[in-house]
């Protein structure tokens, strides 16, 4: 049963991700279908991390809010990205032992 | 790390481009590895089998929908419900490949097909601020060396969890729950410095997700958020414009 489940799992998260590979090439776009599907990283972006980050900590959204604005300082002072994660761990981390 | 070494290239351009993708997908492998191991214990209190919370990272490798896989699992919901909630959940996939396979024109269906299986919100995510390499010599091995690394902590992070259950004490592994986001965000800003109109778009289909959220599933809003968001690219992005 459980394996039957994950066959159909598999085929349901697979299906959209593959299409596009194939029509991709069939298809020509306008330009402002190019400028929309190269505006699409930054709109997922952008979806991914709110409202989700809120819920980082159940009931305390301030928690997954300022790991953000941690996230938000040291990657605009241009720190490399893996720094920027642990940073925000380690404000969650501290923050979610002192509340 | 956006500068490429022209001289190390020429000599080896194969191993160049997959130590180049190890490194850019190191920081997915340090956001993967505690959720990973949090499905593997999760997965298991539902009463999945080793063998089975594995096999759902090796065939599906989709944290969301895994994550609410065996939570359904554990509540008794059918096989069809399941399989449809991950569906919703995971059809974002579907605008992120096609905006991904839209800049690796070009490169032929042997790389396209598998690259597109390994496709989550992470990996497009990092490879989407990585355009430059769909056009360099040897360009899909950064791209499948950058999945791999995604997908082997995924794979690997769900088994450790299984076989050592409660190894990472519970306030470490909550807030190991940002690591992803500030992934995002890490990612995000930088594009943003260059380009504040990147920002305007994000900050759109935040807004837009936030609303529908409140009156649909996190599956469809989010992909109404970044649908809706992306369109604002139209009038927001000049032509053959790239932040990066």
């Amino acid at each position: 049963m459980i394996f039957l489940i994950i066959i159909g799992m598999s085929l349901a998260t697979m299906i959209p991700r593959v299409i596009p590979a194939f029509i991709v090439d069939k298809l020509q776009f306008r330009d402002w279908v190019n400028r929309w599907l190269n505006a699409i990283p930054y709109a997922a972006l952008g979806a991914l991390i709110f409202p989700g980050i809120l819920s980082v900590k159940e009931d305390q959204p301030m928690i997954g809010l300022a790991g953000g604005l941690v996230a938000i300082v040291l990657a605009y002072i241009g720190l490399n990205i893996i720094l920027v994660v642990i940073g925000a761990i380690a404000t969650v981390f501290l923050l979610s032992s002192v509340i | 790390m956006d500068t490429v070494d022209v001289e190390k290239q020429q000599a080896s351009p194969s191993w160049f481009m997959i130590k180049r993708g190890i490194t850019v997908g190191f920081p997915i492998m340090l956001g993967y590895l505690p959720i990973a191991i949090t499905y593997g214990v999760l997965a298991k209190q539902a009463g999945m089998t080793l063998t089975e919370l594995t096999l759902m990272s090796v065939f599906v490798f989709a944290g969301a929908s895994q994550f609410m896989g065996a939570n359904m699992i554990a509540v008794g919901a059918g096989a069809v419900e399941i399989i449809i909630a991950t569906f919703v959940l995971n059809f974002r996939h579907f605008v992120m490949s096609l905006s991904f396979m839209n800049r690796l024109r070009g490169i032929g269906m042997n790389w396209k097909f598998p690259l597109s299986m390994g496709l989550t919100d992470e990996t497009f995510a990092v490879s989407a601020l990585h355009t430059k390499e769909a056009k360099m010599k040897k360009g899909p091995l950064f791209y499948t060396a950058l999945f791999l690394t995604a997908y082997i902590a995924w794979v690997g992070g769900s088994l450790l969890g299984g076989i050592l259950g409660e190894v990472i004490p519970e306030k470490l592994s909550q807030s190991m729950g940002i690591a992803l986001y500030a992934m995002f965000i890490g990612l995000l800003v930088p594009s943003v410095k260059k380009e504040m109109r990147v920002g305007m778009i994000a900050i759109i289909a935040m807004l837009i997700n936030f609303i529908c959220v409140q009156f649909m599933s996190t599956g469809w809003a989010i992909v109404i958020g970044t649908v809706l968001g992306g369109l604002s690219g139209v009038f927001l992005l000049k032509e053959e414009e790239d932040p990066e």
